[in-house]
């Protein structure tokens, strides 16, 4: 019963990258741009919830709680900062923009603290279950319930809020949403937020599991939740979830194999096939070019 | 008449800059650490150029120019060590592999546009870092030793060549059939270019350069390994194509030229060097998202008062 257990173990993996795919997803929906410092938004989630776990002694909820509220106000200060005078710009500036945020965070990073990976604290009891016999550990089935849970509360928000109308009004038509009286900056930055929140979240639960982080941690994650949000459909939320349980499922049995060091390339391979054949992805549909 | 005669005074004025330069490396005016300095930099301007190609004047983002520059320096690191064949041979061989990678990777993925194809991009060239990085015949991760081939000659001709082949074809029909296809793509379709056709060709012809470049950059540092070509060596690629301006081929020259100097002043503060680098990339698309030159060239500059009787691109 060996798949089982490598099965739980795709998913675990696969609902962290579904979270950050989420993040990806939900901001190229709405501004059309692909934040390249979406993965390490991720990486300084990983660090606040370290530091919150090591120095201030908490637990792995509140940290969890602290990483998402500060890596919501990060999001949404870059995006101040940066992204916001690029509304009217050409796609590449945006894009190269944003490779910049992306390099200047984590290189900051660097500069500040050091590059020197850091060991994450055992926050969560770690027992192993015999599940049919498949060994399935307690911590997968945490993180799991984690992400899936917070995969409700954004299927809540977006549907059943005002800011969630107001979300998909604005990714809908921006002009439209404007003229009905929406206000298009600040939902544009509760999309930052929300998604940056769920990199944070995504953050302390990868330092929970793989127990070592560093400042360039967020790089092929990032990139990954990239291809998750792409097979899923980019700009459509159940996309994001199905494709980063995919991309999980796949690495994880790519690596079972025996073929592990191909992992990296495993998802890029999906990637490029994805985007010759369906660049829609999965979920999404076909859309007319205009002249 | 005129033009042929312009480009014969560049010529020899090229001739007379490797000359000198040549001259003072074997008179021991420039020591070690500068000639390195000038190769490094002919690398750099190469692979500027030949990017330049693809984004600045085809209008295709590729952010995966490190692969091709992955895939001649192994070929060509092969072809030496392996083969035993000559630098000038294996330089060839490795930027010809370069440019048929290129093919391979630009006909699916040109179908693509604007950030998928960015996207597409990185991911093959991750792909080939990956497959380098799972070869034991080229070293896997320890990487590969080679011996130090380039001199200043190789640099400087290879530059030369790269630099006389992109000006040309950028001013030949075909050149002006990448620009349209720049500028609207829809509307290039409509006047009968074939956009496909064209942007393969860009596309490999940048690969085939930036091939001849990573023969040079491997047979420089006596050492390859996989994670030099990884994401940051695309990057840093594509700043100097952003910073010089996309669409001007003397802006991406300045550009890795200075660069490539501050950057060997930083070598010692890597992450300082990151950072700045980084702050360059975001100012300079925030408040000039031009680049320094925008799409004009610096003769350009030298032309007051001079008016030409049509038919000159450049000329606003």
């Amino acid at each position: 019963m060996e798949w089982v257990q490598q099965l739980v173990n795709g998913i675990s993996l696969g609902s962290i990258y579904a979270l950050i795919a989420l993040g990806y997803t939900m901001v190229y929906g709405i501004i059309k741009l692909i934040n390249f410092a979406h993965g390490d938004v991720f990486m300084i989630g990983a660090f606040i919830g370290f530091y919150a776990i090591s120095g201030w002694g908490l637990g792995f909820f509140p940290a969890l709680l602290i990483a998402m509220v500060a890596c919501a106000i990060f999001g949404v200060l870059v995006e101040r900062i940066a992204y916001k005078r690029l509304r009217n710009a050409t796609r590449i500036a945006a894009l190269i923009t944003a490779i910049g945020v992306s390099l200047f965070i984590e290189y900051g990073m660097i500069f500040i603290r050091g590059a020197q990976p850091e060991a994450y604290p055992d926050v969560l009891s770690n027992k192993t279950f015999n599940f049919f016999g498949a060994n399935i550990s307690s911590q997968s089935l945490m993180i799991l319930s984690v992400s899936v849970g917070l995969m409700l509360i954004l299927q809540f928000i977006v549907h059943k809020t005002k800011i969630g109308k107001a979300m998909r009004a604005v990714s809908h038509d921006a002009e439209a949403a404007k003229l009905m009286g929406i206000n298009v900056d600040n939902t544009i930055s509760a999309t930052f937020a929300i998604g940056s929140a769920l990199a944070g979240a995504a953050g302390v639960i990868f330092g929970v599991y793989y127990t070592k982080i560093d400042p360039l941690m967020g790089v092929i994650p990032g990139v990954k939740a990239f291809v998750a949000a792409v097979l899923g459909g980019i700009g459509i939320i159940p996309g994001a979830m199905v494709g980063g349980m995919v991309l999980g499922v796949v690495e994880t049995v790519v690596s079972a194999i025996g073929f592990s060091l191909w992992r990296d390339a495993a998802a890029f391979v999906i990637l490029i096939l994805i985007l010759i054949f369906r660049p829609s992805g999965i979920f999404g549909k076909n859309t007319r070019e205009k002249v | 008449m005129k033009k042929s005669k312009v480009f014969w005074m560049y010529f020899v004025a090229a001739i007379i800059v490797y000359a000198v330069i040549q001259g003072m490396i074997t008179g021991g005016q420039l020591d070690q650490y500068y000639s390195n300095l000038l190769i490094l930099m002919s690398i750099n301007v190469i692979l500027a150029v030949s990017l330049h190609l693809v984004i600045g004047i085809t209008g295709q983002f590729s952010i995966g120019h490190a692969g091709f520059l992955a895939v001649g320096a192994y070929i060509s690191a092969i072809c030496t060590m392996k083969f035993d064949l000559p630098f000038f041979a294996a330089l060839l061989v490795g930027a010809i592999v370069a440019s048929v990678a290129g093919l391979i990777v630009g006909i699916p993925s040109l179908r693509l546009k604007g950030d998928y194809l960015a996207i597409a991009t990185l991911g093959f060239a991750e792909i080939i870092r990956i497959i380098f990085l799972n070869t034991d015949y080229v070293g896997g991760a320890a990487g590969m030793p080679i011996n130090q081939l380039t001199t200043w000659t190789y640099a400087f001709f290879s530059l030369l060549l790269t630099v006389v082949v992109i000006a040309n074809f950028t001013k030949s029909r075909h050149g002006r059939a990448c620009v349209a296809v720049r500028e609207d793509e829809i509307a290039a379709d409509a006047m009968g270019i074939n956009t496909t056709y064209y942007k393969v060709v860009a596309f490999a012809l940048g690969s085939f350069f930036a091939g001849l470049a990573g023969g040079l950059f491997s047979h420089q540092f006596f050492l390859i390994q996989p994670t030099q070509f990884g994401f940051l060596k695309s990057f840093d690629i594509l700043i100097y194509v952003v910073l010089g301006g996309l669409g001007s081929l003397s802006g991406a020259i300045i550009a890795a030229v200075l660069l490539t100097m501050v950057s060997m002043y930083l070598t010692d503060f890597p992450e300082t060097r990151m950072i700045i680098y980084s702050l360059v990339l975001i100012i300079v698309m925030l408040y000039r998202p031009s680049g320094l030159m925008g799409t004009k060239e610096i003769t350009d500059y030298f032309k007051f008062g001079k008016r030409s009787k049509g038919g000159n691109l450049d000329d606003k």
